[in-house]
């Protein structure tokens, strides 16, 4: 069984004080930063208010962001757990990805529920409809919870992966259901996202550099997620050898 | 054997085994490591374990014994190590191996609520004995009689153990995998036990057994091993240990 | 031995356990019927009542269902029975229809119930139009419900700490059921003026959703059931 190396690991390290930054993550830290900032002036200052919502338009830059992000991290967890599972190797890095990707996703997801929460209340004046997106991110957000209790369970590095991929898996199934028995449901709330089609070409521009930025600082989050991972697993590896030590000890005596 | 009480355990019928493939060693571990809950509870262990051999498992609480057993019962991730059962890679495949294993663990396996004809029944259909079989393993283990159609939930300790012990039997396993199956018994039962076990070995079968009686299960394997810190060690017999 | 044939094995010892014990009958049932006298505690308002009964039918039916799956577990985990299967070498796939099976009579018997409950509580009318569609609705949303309570009932048996984890993992997956079955058996009953024929496009979801949870259980099962 190979363990996984620790970046920026020297061969002498005993005990492993280093960050999980590499010249790579902090370029696109940095890149992430740039662009948070430029939204920031764009979405904030130098683009115009919506001639219907006003300045509460400008919520639009963070939430669309945040919800484009949720689904991605989600997708990217559904494909991390097929590829666990599908590939012969059974790489637990593809068991990592999907965690780390999870963990992310329901960070956005929550800022995505509650941003377009309070826009539906200065829009609409209601905190909540039961259109069919928001009603699917609501369930996706409870449903990701529930995999990442499942990451918990104990078990083997392999036990948790096969089982978490199988949940991710079902979670990948469920989505389109609910997303659809709640469209079926609720037909006549089916509002499109404002954001569609009378956006000016600063306003697109801004919400293109979102997106842009938030990608950034998601593949950003989840890199440094999945180190801290992949260590957690390291030790708890090299915890068996101290432990096997010790449990050899224990035999001797007798 | 023991008259007591009307349950009689007729040594009539013997045990039976199905013994295709037959393969040599049976059970074989290479430095084996097995993990539960990030404790190493075997540390490293090494065996070898040849067909008809009644193979005792000693060692105090703690030691890994009833992890051996259930590693070899496919139930126990490998960690590390080799470990072959009946000529299947664990790290392969912890599923193959299982339908030539019996074992009889801690708990009865038991379902409460039916009886113990019942149970019997259903462990023994699992495995696709004939009804014969199972009044055979009834019989063997004395209970054909005013014990068949009591719900389990009101036998006494030793006589759950003695229908999961019928059970064990209609399973016709190769492998015997028994973790203190003394124990709950009373002085008849551990003789019938006993047979139970010397008959399936006798037919075939081979039988490892996890237990504190040092006499009497010393009196009954042919081979003892002592688990101590999650490995093992050949303890002579005849000797001290 | 065929998965089949260890289906029907599985699935008759888990009703016979019923039958033995009747603790569904005894314990569940009874719960469930209190769930739909508390909603009208909490309702208040006949009216209401009768409009929002398919919907109460089916709620009561999702919480009863997490007591059934706990049953339907621990009688496996108590004495280290599901244990013994695994080393047995069962089929998993075989343990999981057969679990399955049994769930959904199960189910079938209390989701009547507690239709008639509604019939008498909430004034239900139950006319002969749409009883085809009614019928159809429980088969497809029971299929349903029993892969799932099944699946992940597997998981969350074994390990302390786990139950606590079933309606967490359960009732966001079942959503779609609730919701397509109550708009079917509306639509049955002609409640708020549905008409039987709306209701078929939701039998098709059911039915989707039945299927998808059915072959991926299956699959999956075995894995889940692995420590």
């Amino acid at each position: 069984m190979t363990t996984p190396t620790a970046p920026n690991a020297t061969p002498n390290d005993t005990v492993d004080r280093r960050p999980t930054s590499t010249r790579f993550t902090r370029a696109l830290g940095f890149s992430a930063l740039i662009g948070i900032v430029w939204l920031v002036v764009f979405g904030l200052f130098l683009s115009p208010n919506d001639l219907e919502q006003g300045v509460s338009v400008r919520n639009m830059y963070i939430h669309v962001p945040s919800a484009w992000l949720a689904y991605l991290a989600f997708i990217v967890t559904g494909i991390a757990s097929a590829g666990y599972l599908f590939k012969r190797t059974r790489s637990l890095q593809w068991d990592r990805i999907a965690g780390a990707s999870a963990e992310v996703g329901v960070l956005f997801m929550g800022i995505a529920l509650v941003t377009g929460s309070l826009w539906g209340r200065v829009t609409w004046g209601k905190y909540w409809t039961w259109d069919s997106r928001l009603t699917t991110t609501a369930f996706l957000f409870i449903t990701y919870i529930g995999y990442l209790a499942v990451r918990d369970l104990g078990g083997s590095h392999h036990q948790r992966a096969r089982r978490s991929a199988i949940i991710a898996l079902f979670a990948v199934l469920e989505v389109p259901l609910v997303h659809f028995s709640v469209k079926w449901w609720r037909p006549l709330h089916q509002q499109e996202s404002v954001a569609d089609g009378k956006l000016s070409g600063l306003m697109l521009f801004s919400l293109f550099v979102g997106i842009v930025a938030f990608t950034l600082l998601y593949v950003w989050m989840v890199l440094h997620r999945l180190r801290t991972l992949t260590m957690q697993d390291i030790v708890d590896d090299r915890g068996l050898d101290v432990a096997l030590a010790e449990r050899r000890a224990e035999g001797i005596v007798s | 054997m023991s008259h007591r009480n009307g349950r009689i355990a007729n040594p009539a019928i013997s045990v039976a085994i199905r013994m295709e493939p037959v393969v040599e060693p049976v059970v074989q571990l290479t430095g084996v490591v097995a993990v539960v809950g990030g404790f190493p509870v075997l540390a490293g262990a090494d065996l070898t374990v040849h067909r008809g051999e009644i193979l005792l498992l000693r060692g105090p609480n703690g030691a890994g014994k009833t992890s051996l057993l259930r590693l070899c019962a496919g139930l126990l991730p490998v960690e590390r190590g080799v470990a072959t059962v009946l000529g299947h890679d664990l790290s392969v495949s912890r599923t193959a191996v299982r339908a030539f294993v019996g074992m009889l663990g801690h708990s009865n396996g038991l379902y409460a609520d039916l009886t113990v004809t019942d149970n019997v029944r259903f462990w023994g259909a699992t495995v696709g004995a004939t009804d014969d079989e199972i009044a055979a393993s009834l019989a063997r283990m004395g209970l054909a009689n005013r014990l068949a159609d009591v719900p389990v939930s009101r036998l006494s300790a030793g006589q759950r153990r003695r229908t999961a012990l019928a059970c064990l039997v209609a399973r016709r396993a190769q492998l015997w995998l028994l973790d203190e199956p003394h124990a709950g018994l009373d002085a008849a039962g551990r003789d019938e036990l006993d047979a139970t076990l010397r008959e399936a070995a006798a037919a075939g079968a081979t039988v490892m057994v996890a237990s504190h009686e040092l006499e009497r299960a010393g009196a009954l394997a042919t081979r003892v091993v002592e688990l101590g810190g999650g490995l093992v060690r050949e303890v002579p017999m005849g000797g001290p240990a | 031995m065929t998965t089949w044939r260890v289906a029907r094995l599985v699935a008759a010892k888990d009703l016979r356990i019923e039958a033995r014990s009747r603790v569904v009958v005894n314990q569940v049932l009874p719960f469930s019927l209190l769930v739909m006298v508390l909603f009208a505690f909490a309702l208040d308002n006949d009216t209401v009542l009768t409009r929002v009964a398919p919907g109460l039918v089916w709620l009561a039916t999702l919480f009863s269902m997490l007591v059934l799956v706990q049953r339907a577990f621990a009688v496996e985990t108590a004495d280290g029975a599901l244990d013994a299967l695994t080393v047995a070498g069962v089929r998993p796939s075989g343990l999981f229809l057969g679990k399955a099976m049994a769930m959904a009579v199960q189910l079938v018997v209390l989701e009547v119930v507690l239709l008639f409950a509604a019939i008498v509580l909430y004034k239900v009318d139950v006319g002969g139009a749409g009883i085809v569609l009614l019928v159809t609705t429980f088969v497809a949303a029971t299929t349903g419900l029993a892969f799932v309570g099944t699946l992940y009932g597997g998981l969350a048996s074994g390990a302390k700490g786990r139950e606590t984890l079933l309606p967490l993992l359960m009732l966001p997956v079942v959503a779609p059921v609730l919701i397509g079955a109550t708009r079917a058996t509306e639509a049955a009953l002609g409640t708020n003026g549905a008409s039987p024929s709306e209701g078929w496009p939701w039998i098709g979801l059911l039915v989707l959703f039945a299927a998808l949870f059915g072959a991926g259980g299956t699959l999956a099962f075995g894995t889940l059931i692995d420590a």
